[in-house]
């Protein structure tokens, strides 16, 4: 497909290249790899047998693990939603569609703090139900079902966020070709538009993964702090800080950290494959152009 | 689709299951202890002393969950439904709240020796080595282009002590009124470049940022800091005055009774005043209250003048909304300016 | 295209059935839980609520988390589309771990990159001693909130783009650059209209998540009264005094300006797309 004419006309001349280049790496080095690094040599102040103690702690293995869970059961939801949105907002006509996309955007703009008290409203001890469910032993609040609504709360928008501006772009012309070829709904979604959709879409879960494994605020409200048993990861960060064990804290923050370039690690990984996929597919239908 | 849905709903309240079983099946003959950020060294110690104590008495084994957070979170947790059996706080206006919302019993203060409070610490001066700037007492420290490290007046419980301290020591001087406390402490803000977001980012701002001349903390904190940034790196002055800050502790009568911990709960507590108990707080750096105990850590703990908020302020709960509620003296404060 | 809203033809299938799902969802997780803060903010009286929420440091606190948020949006916007441009359209050692980094801001707890961010930026941090040289104090000032902001919006912009620029077809700037468009040209008239809403989206998004921040700025701030300190500063600081319904006044007061904005922008965006989309159409309908 890329052949050295189309390339140059494709592409900024070469000092352009390599400003953009120097802007977006310095850029990113100031604010995202100099921080890291900063986490990492906190983290391994004390060495490397400090930093295997500080995560082999039971407490921390439990707040790891209940970190994982939390993701687990918050992205499916989210990724349901996200596509019944963004199909309904990018491919139809409605009214009030603004006003949706606001909606769904809302949960980015309320402070995380606001949003744990919320949910404490509604479902606390002295919250509009908090009797109801006192009386039914039912526990909501402090324990793991508010731990995943808030963190629900919080994730809601990145799926369909990612996939209403790409899906808008691509408009629906080979959806209505499927359908009039005969294709079932089912048929259409997974052969047209899912293929279409797919990077965008594991952005989206990537992105709303990081992000529900790195809530701190808003699940800080709601978790109780019990140690060992409501304490997700980020809690457990700020615990261990504020009790003067650095490298502990900074040693769990490294995990998020690892936990995030592991999903990107699996995108990767994914992508290449597809893209190799493909390319045998072009290959073989289309010999190179010279 | 709705295949989908269903199995994720399924596995959703599968996992919620788990989770509620786990939950209950431990609910026989467990405590849980809401406590403030950094009791935690403080009860890992004191818990298993206790474990082994009432297993002794009574042959039953007592499972001990512990929760940390700022201390006002914490109650306000308890009284959103977080079933704490016990609360073990570092400031009484925190466990009033629960007595108002009716968890714990108005006259809590009563029930355990000592106003509840099993140990104290003070306000102190932590400052660079070797004392560059000859800080000894509040009058230095309020002297301008001195730069004072503080975590917020207002919203932590760290600040609130050292604002009262400041105050109370400014009250105590000859010719002391409300109106030279409320200068002396302005002048004590205006020394401040910045308000910490609590204790803890106090202590990294001072100590790894190397900004400010002094940091006021806790005296139990100064132990802290030295495990984490060496004992070398700084020198901890006392004031002529400081405030005495006590840390109360309370039974959640309305968890307690539901559960049917108030035995354990009531020993759990009882036994903070035990010799076990106090000397634990010592090791701790927190000074007991038993004087035999106090005489011998005299070195970690040098005598010093203290007064009390009950006596110099008329308790939290005349303190808290003079000084710390919104149009309060913090308030007043900001507003000269 | 206006034609397609006045003869309402669907085509394609699942209307209803997409966005049943969606605003059943949006109900029981958003808009229920919201009306609960509402509802409490409903004990003040008008005046009260009045009081509270035009309060001289109340004021100032808007200026100070609207108008860092506003800045740090921009500078995502503008580094965030060369960040997105470098990792799609050029390739250089490291680029999948560089690629890989962006995501950090969301992993990693806020009072983490707080913490961290102060400690870099203040006056003897590994950055902030280079830029004390130049005069500029960040940390402890509204500088360092902008930064602290900038960190944390900074995943949007570029992931909101990356797909979009994937998804252009090398077509579309061949036919420009043979038609002589120079690189600027095809830039600036072919690629941005068919970015423009994206950057928008991820704009907004990093600007909206920036408002509601608290646990990375208060590290950074310096939470000074009048000059650095934020509206989730102040909503904690009803909440350390038990003064639920005063938090969720401000808290009320912050969404409706939010969202107020966000209306604003995404009206302007759905506007924006609509516009592009009846230009462009032609081009998309041409692939093969």
């Amino acid at each position: 497909m890329t052949t050295t004419g189309i390339r140059r006309a494709n592409s900024e001349p070469g000092w352009l290249r390599y400003l953009l280049l120097t802007l977006a790496l310095g850029f990113l080095f100031f604010f995202l790899a100099l921080p890291l690094l900063a986490v990492f040599v906190e983290a391994l102040a004390a060495g490397w047998p400090a930093y295997r103690d500080a995560l082999s702690d039971p407490e921390a293995r439990s707040a790891i693990g209940l970190t994982l869970l939390v993701a687990l059961c918050v992205l499916p939801g989210n990724i349901l939603f996200g596509i019944a949105a963004a199909w309904a907002i990018a491919k139809f006509d409605f009214r009030g569609k603004s006003l949706l996309i606001t909606l769904i955007d809302l949960p980015f703009a309320v402070s995380p703090v606001v949003v744990g008290l919320v949910f404490l409203l509604i479902f606390g001890a002295q919250g509009i139900f908090g009797p109801w469910l006192a009386a039914h032993e039912i526990k909501i609040v402090f324990a793991l079902p508010a731990i995943i609504i808030v963190t629900m709360f919080i994730t809601f928008p990145f799926v369909a966020r990612e996939l209403i501006p790409l899906m808008q772009a691509q408009g629906k012309d080979e959806e209505e070709a499927a359908i009039s070829l005969g294709a079932s709904g089912w048929q259409m979604f997974r052969r047209v538009t899912l293929p279409n959709i797919k990077w965008g879409l594991l952005y989206g879960v990537i992105l709303a993964n990081a992000r529900a494994m790195g809530e701190f605020g808003a699940v800080s409200v709601v978790s109780g702090h019990i140690r060992g048993e409501t304490n997700t990861l980020p809690l457990h960060v700020e615990i261990l800080y504020n009790e003067y064990n650095a490298v502990g804290a900074f040693a769990a923050a490294s995990v998020l950290a690892l936990l995030a370039l592991v999903t990107l690690a699996a995108k990767s990984i994914v992508e290449w494959r597809i893209r190799r996929e493909t390319q045998m597919l072009a290959t073989s239908l289309t010999p190179e152009r010279p | 689709m709705w295949i989908r849905f269903a199995n994720r709903f399924r596995r959703l309240s599968a996992a919620l299951t788990c989770a509620f079983l786990a939950l209950t099946a431990s609910a026989q003959s467990n405590l849980l202890n809401v406590s403030y950020d950094v009791a935690r060294d403080f009860y890992k110690d004191y818990n298993p002393l206790f474990q082994k104590h009432w297993k002794a008495q009574t042959g039953e084994t007592i499972e001990l969950r512990q929760s940390h957070a700022g201390s006002s979170k914490q109650v306000r947790a308890v009284a959103d439904g977080l079933e704490a059996d016990v609360v073990t706080m570092n400031q009484a206006s925190d466990v009033d709240f629960l007595a108002e919302k009716g968890l714990v019993a108005r006259d809590y203060a009563k029930r355990f020796p000592t106003n509840a409070s099993p140990y104290t610490s003070t306000m102190v001066f932590i400052v660079r080595q070797g004392n560059p700037k000859a800080l000894k007492d509040w009058p230095d420290v309020v002297k301008p282009g001195v730069q004072v490290i503080l975590p917020h007046p207002k919203n932590t419980g760290n600040g609130r002590y050292t604002y009262l301290a400041a105050w109370g020591y400014a009250l105590k001087q000859p010719g002391g009124s409300e109106r030279t406390a409320q200068d002396f402490v302005s002048r004590l803000l205006k020394n401040a470049p910045l308000f910490a977001a609590g204790g803890r980012d106090a202590t990294t701002t001072f100590m790894q940022r190397k900004i400010g001349d002094v940091l006021i903390s806790f005296e139990s904190e100064a132990e802290l800091i030295a495990r984490e940034f060496g004992k070398g790196e700084f020198e901890v002055v006392y004031p002529s005055w400081s405030i005495l800050t006590e840390f109360p502790v309370a039974i959640v009568d309305k968890v307690v009774d539901k559960k049917g911990t108030r035995k354990q709960a009531q020993a759990y507590l009882d036994f903070l005043w035990s010799p076990a108990g106090q000397e634990n707080a010592a090791q701790n750096y927190l000074r007991p209250r038993d004087t035999a105990l106090l005489k011998k850590y005299a070195q970690q703990f040098p005598p010093i003048r203290t007064f009390t908020v009950d006596d110099t302020f008329g308790g939290w709960a005349r303190a808290f909304p003079t000084h710390f509620k919104d149009g309060g003296t913090f308030d007043q404060i900001y507003q000269l300016k | 295209m206006p034609s397609t809203r006045s003869h309402p033809a669907r085509v394609l299938p699942g209307f209803s059935l997409s966005l049943g799902c969606a605003l059943v969802y949006l109900s029981l997780l958003v808009l229920l839980p919201l009306s609960g803060l509402g509802f409490k903010a409903s004990h003040l009286s008008f005046y009260e609520f009045w009081e509270m929420a035009t309060g001289e440091r109340a004021l100032a606190s808007y200026r100070i988390t609207f108008g860092a948020s506003l800045l740090a949006a921009l500078i995502n916007a503008v580094f965030g589309l060369i960040v997105a441009w470098v990792l799609v359209r050029y390739s250089f050692p490291g680029k999948r771990l560089i690629d890989a980094l962006v995501d950090l801001p969301f992993a990693l707890p806020t009072a983490v990159a707080g913490i961290t961010l102060a400690t870099l930026y203040s006056s003897n941090g590994w950055i902030g001693r280079y830029a004390e040289s130049f005069g500029v104090k960040v940390a402890f000032t509204p500088l360092g909130i902008v930064v602290a902001l900038t960190f944390i919006g900074l995943p949007f912009v570029v992931r909101t783009l990356q797909p979009v620029i994937e998804d252009i077809e090398p077509e579309v700037e061949e036919a420009a650059a043979s038609l002589g468009a120079s690189r600027l040209q095809t830039f600036v008239r072919v690629v941005f209209p068919g970015l423009f809403p994206a950057l928008l989206t991820g704009f907004t998004l990093a600007f909206s998540r920036s408002i509601g921040e608290y646990g990375s700025v208060i590290f950074i701030a310096g939470n000074m009264p009048l000059i650095s300190e934020i509206t989730p500063l102040l909503i904690i600081s009803k909440l350390e005094q038990y003064d639920v319904v005063g938090a969720t006044a401000l808290a009320v007061v912050m969404l409706l300006i939010s969202f107020a904005l966000l209306l604003a922008v995404n009206t302007l965006q759905w506007w924006a797309a609509n516009r592009h989309h009846g230009n462009t159409r032609p081009s998309t309908g041409g692939k093969p």
